[in-house]
């Protein structure tokens, strides 16, 4: 039973492992467009601004704001790949195989959150070479279990979506209606410590916040949510999604 | 010992369409079985209800001796299905797609490499294995969908429509393959088609489907002699002409009347060469006159005639649904 599930998960990572690396292209474009964030935003941010109260900004503030982007684009899109399977046909062939539907959500998503932070640590590692400081090796290696629980949830908002879309112009209405006001209600291009009352409802209610929270807190040791509830809220958020995401698959028709 | 298929009053509705009526059938281990109608007829419905791939609405079925609902993983493990439209994953290489099928299938490592090379060899891809999916052609791609349907050892293959939209040639080599395969592994192989020419190549028996139901079930030579004979087309110049020719011969007794169309009759008799002069005098003698005679060996195009009333081809109805099948597959690539 668990050998068969296990098998059943990897086979799915593996795929998308194989996917991933055949797809050279790929990886380029979707570290271009956090890569331009972090080097022009950054820098231009850091020649002009000054929050109230003193402390400067500059680049170190908006690395971890990227890689929770990255991971953010990278998962959903991992999820929403779904879609694509659906179109060329490859979905049948996952779904009369005589294995659990969960575990193959669960691998697939396992498979592009993988993807996802390879992705995210990449950007890591440039942030670093641009002159952010991180605070420890440790805190560098916990930001990356952080990339792992938000992209699981994310990846499993992303199955979700595509069990419940049937084309794949929804997908892009999906994709933009989506990821704009997750990026931006969440901490990653602001601090979010003084915030008017009604732009704070919504960025505590957003999953990325908290993501981006975390990694600010192990990258640079400071954060304005405190690490336990972030943490709290990520693991509560991708359980979820996960589930909601395994179970609406097992559910899909052709 | 159990049926390789035994379906019991299948049935499956989709809103107020009936698409498959209370079918029951019973296909034997080894057997090469087609299920034969027009397209829209409900023959792909019926495979997916034997796959697990949709629930019957009522009625049950078995699959290697595994009930389809309540065991649809055993029944799973047991089947190979190849379907009309491809599911290879055209980013992987052939044997990466075989080899993911054998992982989600619980094959080990050396099981999987050694019929890898058994099952490519079979549909003769082993020199392109390790190019990807997306360089193959279409006859590559439906071969190495047969090869993946057979790698877990299934002992049930079905395959869906499995030469749609290929070349003759091509289409001939697959025949080769669903033969060798059927002959050689001893897989039961049930296969849905609307070309005549391949249910008559390949099948040992075959059920015609029309509407969801199963208007005759048989071997192909049966089916043909079942007919009555040759079969004689006659030309009429009106329908009122083909109508009294039809009264002419079943008083007389001497041709089988297969169906009558707007200016046309296909009748069947035993030696059709000998009975023609005949046939035709009955026609003079009784005033009406013919336009053109034709005698050939009766298809199975005649047999659907006879079961149906309309020629499997120009059903102007049934070509628009293929038409749209089609058009859905196409947007799909």
């Amino acid at each position: 039973m668990v050998k068969k599930a296990i098998n059943t998960v990897y086979t799915m990572w593996l795929r998308e492992m194989i996917r991933f690396e055949r797809s050279k292209t790929r990886i380029i474009g979707s570290l271009a467009t956090p890569l331009f964030f972090l080097v022009i935003l950054g820098t231009g941010f850091s020649s002009v601004f000054q929050f109230r109260g003193g402390g400067t900004v500059d680049i170190s503030f908006f690395a971890p704001g990227f890689i929770g982007m990255t991971i953010l684009f990278s998962s959903l899109l991992g999820g929403v790949s779904i879609i694509w399977d659906r179109e060329f046909g490859f979905l049948k062939e996952i779904l009369i195989a005589p294995v659990s539907r969960f575990f193959v959500a669960l691998g697939k998503a396992i498979g592009g959150v993988t993807t996802a932070m390879i992705q995210g640590v990449l950007i890591m590692v440039i942030a670093w070479f641009m002159g952010v400081k991180y605070e420890s090796l440790m805190g560098v290696l916990a930001a990356v279990v952080v990339m792992f629980l938000s992209g699981i949830g994310f990846m499993g908002l992303g199955i979700a979506l595509a069990s419940k879309i049937d084309s794949h112009e929804g997908f892009q209405m999906v994709m933009s209606f989506l990821t704009m006001p997750l990026v931006l209600l969440s901490g990653a291009f602001f601090p979010i410590s003084k915030l008017p009352g009604w732009l704070s409802v919504l960025v505590y209610r957003n999953p990325l916040t908290y993501c981006v929270e975390a990694l600010r807190w192990y990258l640079l040791g400071s954060s304005t949510v405190p690490i336990e509830q972030s943490i709290a809220v990520l693991v509560l958020f991708a359980l979820a999604m996960i589930t909601l995401g395994g179970k609406l698959f097992g559910k899909m028709r052709v | 010992m159990h049926y390789a298929i035994e379906t019991e009053k299948i049935t499956k509705e989709f809103g107020d369409i009936t698409a498959v009526n209370s079918i029951s059938i019973k296909v034997e281990p080894g057997e090469l079985f087609g299920l034969l109608g027009p397209n829209g007829a409900g023959k792909t419905t019926l495979i997916n209800m034997l796959s697990t791939m949709s629930d019957p609405s009522s009625g049950s079925a078995k699959v290697w001796g595994f009930d389809v609902q309540r065991d649809a993983s055993a029944v799973r493990q047991n089947i190979g299905i190849v379907f009309q439209d491809t599911t290879l994953d055209d980013r992987l290489t052939g044997r990466e797609n075989l080899d993911l099928h054998g992982r989600l299938y619980g094959m080990d490592g050396r099981t999987r490499r050694k019929r890898i090379g058994e099952v490519l060899s079979l549909v003769e891809l082993a020199d392109r294995a390790d190019a990807i999916v997306k360089t193959y052609s279409g006859g590559m791609m439906r071969r190495l969908e047969i090869a993946r349907g057979l790698m877990h050892h299934p002992h049930v293959l079905f395959l869906d429509e499995p030469t749609l939209g290929l070349d003759p040639q091509t289409r001939n080599h697959i025949w080769e393959y669903i033969k060798t395969l059927n002959r050689e592994e001893g897989v039961t192989i049930v296969l849905t088609t609307h070309y005549m020419e391949e249910a008559d190549h390949l099948c040992g028996r075959i059920a015609i489907i029309d509407h969801g139901e199963i208007v005759a079930l048989d071997a192909p030579e049966a089916l043909k002699d079942r007919l009555g004979g040759d079969v004689i087309t006659l030309e009429a110049g009106s329908p009122d002409d083909i109508a009294r020719l039809c009264e002419v011969y079943k008083n007389n007794g001497c041709a089988n009347i297969v169906s009558q169309q707007k200016k046309e009759i296909f009748v069947t008799v035993k030696e059709g060469e000998r009975q023609i002069p005949h046939i035709l005098n009955l026609a003079s003698k009784a005033g009406i006159p013919i336009l053109s005679v034709s005698l050939r060996k009766p298809t199975l195009d005649d047999v659907f005639l006879h079961h149906t009333g309309r020629a499997i081809r120009d059903n102007k109805e049934v070509s628009e649904i293929e038409q749209v099948g089609y058009r859905i597959r196409a947007r799909r690539k």
